[in-house]
């Protein structure tokens, strides 16, 4: 019997347009065999947690490059938890100083992944940490 | 990043250069060379400031003209802009180049609910004309030009422009202006779009068409290859969609019933440097010349000075790493050498922490310095297009023209870039090739030093700009304050008439400009245009 693909919802929060880093991602994680949907630029935090919940994916990836990245992910945290979807796997990529890491990890974001990044890091870090 | 990919054999000696172009460099280039290419002094070169102007548009080079400095500038409150702006003219720089917050440029005015957490972070914010009054106040606008970068309102922001010059008691014929103003490069690869394709291209030709009769020094558009080569292009496509896209907006134009010949000589262009120093300087070499050939040959264009690829040249964001980022400062450094080489009007460059973020006072003051050793002390104000003559180089400007003509070729397949972008053909093409680059790196097939050679495991923390949140709340307060003041009868009836202008498909500059002298808020006026055309779908790409 297969295993179930793991779903990947990779979202841009916020107003900033910079998605070269969220597609190049998208790319590597299809190619290590996940499903992935890309929500396109604009993204609310509410509009994310709703195509999460719709595609019932495990993962869910910020791509941020504005440097918006804590209060984003504190809204988003938040909000996953109070629709019950707390066990979603959340990740964070973009420009992110190495000092908002622990900030960020004390929110729930599992893990951090900084520009330049080894695809291969993401990939493990995720068939690791998704819920079974 | 942009560097070439080696082959090397065991000793590590280099058995093959593959440019991104896709072009193979030679160990060695002779006369043979050019005479397999076909090279001809008059056709392909022409002395400098001389039709197809390969080596300068203007005679004397940098002889007679340094280069116009423009480093990115603007963040927090428009006081903090303005006293940045007058720092860095203090310090020799010789124009503007504005940088507006996110929610500036998606049209959302600093109170809405989407602008939250964003309010002067990676710009200036600007609400209303009470903005741009306090960020140029005491520069001279009939002296010092200024680049804004903004793109999906830049209707707005260049009838803000005017307003605010006119306020200060200068006249619309004196100031110079160039709003970036390019929408299709937004949806390939910027992602500051709001209104649909079609919409927004008319937009621009509103301003273009505006700017012939009303901003005679004023460069309406100014064409990024830019930020699509940011996204992942290689140079090669860097050009061939920044024509394709001129091509766009000119013919949006000509459809108005205007000729080419009087207005394009108001395009500019904004392209980037970093990467292949050879490839660099061959690509503004081939797209100088070419840009002259082909809007020559299909547009009719005779007059010299419309003929001239003008620009920005500069930048290499993407050239620049956040792991050692000092190394930055001499990657700056080689691409100014770039830039000066290749001839360009005007440049500004990625200071070293902007990897990070938007440059602290220190950095964006190096970046001004590197320019002017180069000028100044080094010797590249001292003769025209020095690379001239080089075997290798005619020979590689010759490859460079071809490639690009055939880029050109399968955008125009598809029906030309409108279309190419609606159907997310050129999306596709650039984060398809941003992830192979991305994978060429990651193998080591391609160097970036610090990244994946002569790393040293700790990355260096640098000083951040920081943001502060009373900014915002200092924005908000303001807007409040201007709405009650402003004369609220006369702002409903100015966003009335641009509404019917916007759907009678009347040219809506003079509308905007009335809209921003009344003090009609950005957010006001980019909602008309929202109900009016409604909003861009992304294709899908994947």
């Amino acid at each position: 019997m297969s295993e179930r693909r793991i779903r990947v919802l990779l979202a841009k929060p916020g107003l900033d347009g910079h998605d070269r880093g969220a597609k190049v991602v998208a790319h590597a994680l299809k190619e290590a065999g996940m499903e992935v949907i890309y929500t396109g630029l604009h993204q609310t935090v509410p509009s994310i947690v709703k195509q999460a919940m719709q595609e019932g994916v495990d993962v869910i990836g910020l791509s941020i490059m504005s440097g918006a990245h804590v209060p984003i992910c504190r809204k988003l945290m938040s909000m996953v938890k109070k629709e019950g979807i707390g066990d979603v796997l959340v990740l964070v990529g973009g420009v992110i100083p190495n000092k908002d890491i622990p900030i960020l990890n004390d929110l729930g974001v599992k893990g951090t992944f900084p520009g330049g990044t080894r695809f291969e890091e993401i990939t493990a870090f995720i068939k690791e940490n998704v819920r079974h | 990043m942009g560097v070439a990919t080696y082959i090397k054999d065991e000793k590590d000696a280099i058995k093959e250069v593959i440019l991104q172009s896709g072009i193979k460099v030679k160990p060695v280039y002779t006369p043979e060379d050019l005479e397999r290419v076909g090279f001809n002094y008059r056709e392909d070169l022409g002395d400098p400031g001389e039709f197809p102007f390969t080596r300068s548009i203007h005679p004397l080079g940098y002889r007679s003209r340094n280069w116009t400095t423009r480093q990115y500038t603007g963040f927090g409150t428009p006081e903090q802009t303005n006293e940045r702006f007058k720092l860095m003219i203090s310090h020799g720089q010789t124009g503007l180049n504005v940088a507006f917050d996110l929610p500036t440029q998606m049209g959302y005015d600093s109170d809405d609910a989407m602008a939250e957490g964003e309010v002067g972070r990676v710009g200036m914010a600007v609400d209303s004309l009470r903005d741009f009054e306090i960020a140029f106040r005491d520069i001279r606008l009939n002296k010092i030009g200024s680049g804004l970068t903004i793109n999906a309102v830049a209707s707005i922001m260049l009838a803000m422009y005017q307003s605010v010059a006119e306020k200060f008691g200068y006249r619309k014929e004196e100031i110079s202006a160039t709003p970036q103003n390019d929408i299709l490069k937004e949806m390939v690869g910027r992602g500051a779009w709001i209104y649909p394709v079609q919409a927004a291209v008319r937009l621009i030709g509103d301003t273009i068409e505006y700017s012939m009769r009303a901003l005679p020094r004023c460069s309406p558009v100014s064409v990024c290859g830019y930020h699509i080569r940011e996204s992942g292009c290689t140079p090669v496509q860097e050009i061939s969609y920044a024509f394709e896209i001129a091509f766009a907006y000119i013919d949006e134009v000509v459809r108005r019933g205007y000729e080419a010949k009087d207005f394009v000589g108001g395009f500019t262009f904004n392209l980037n440097i970093f990467g292949n120093l050879w490839e660099t300087v061959a690509k503004f070499r081939a797209a100088r010349k070419l840009w002259a050939k082909l809007l020559r040959e299909r547009y009719g264009v005779q007059d010299k000075k419309a003929l001239f690829l003008r620009g920005i040249f500069g930048g290499g964001g993407s050239g620049m790493t956040k792991q050692q980022p000092e190394n930055n400062i001499m990657r700056g450094a080689y691409y100014a050498l770039a830039a000066a080489l290749s001839g360009g009007q005007t440049t500004a460059l990625c200071s070293f922490d902007e990897a990070y973020t938007i440059p602290t006072e220190r950095a964006a003051l190096l970046s001004l310095r590197t320019f002017q050793i180069l000028m100044d002390e080094i010797g590249l104000r001292d003769t025209i297009d020095p690379l001239a003559g080089s075997y290798f180089m005619e020979t590689l400007t010759k490859e460079m023209e071809e490639k690009i003509l055939e880029e050109m070729e399968k955008v125009e397949k598809i029906g030309g870039m409108v279309e190419a972008v609606a159907s997310g053909y050129v999306q596709r093409e650039v984060s398809k090739q941003a992830y192979e680059y991305e994978k060429k790196l990651q193998e080591g097939k391609v160097i970036k030093v610090g990244v994946n050679k002569y790393t040293e495991g700790v990355d260096m923390e640098v000083e951040l700009h920081e943001y502060n949140e009373a900014w915002a709340r200092q924005q908000i307060d303001r807007l409040k304050e201007l709405k009650k003041t402003r004369d609220g009868q006369s702002v409903k009836g100015s966003l009335k008439a641009l509404e019917r202008a916007a759907k009678e498909k009347k040219n809506v500059m003079p509308l905007l400009v009335d809209c921003c002298k009344d003090y009609t808020t950005v957010g006001e006026m980019a909602n008309v245009f929202r109900d009016v055309f409604g909003e861009h779908k992304e294709p899908s790409i994947f």
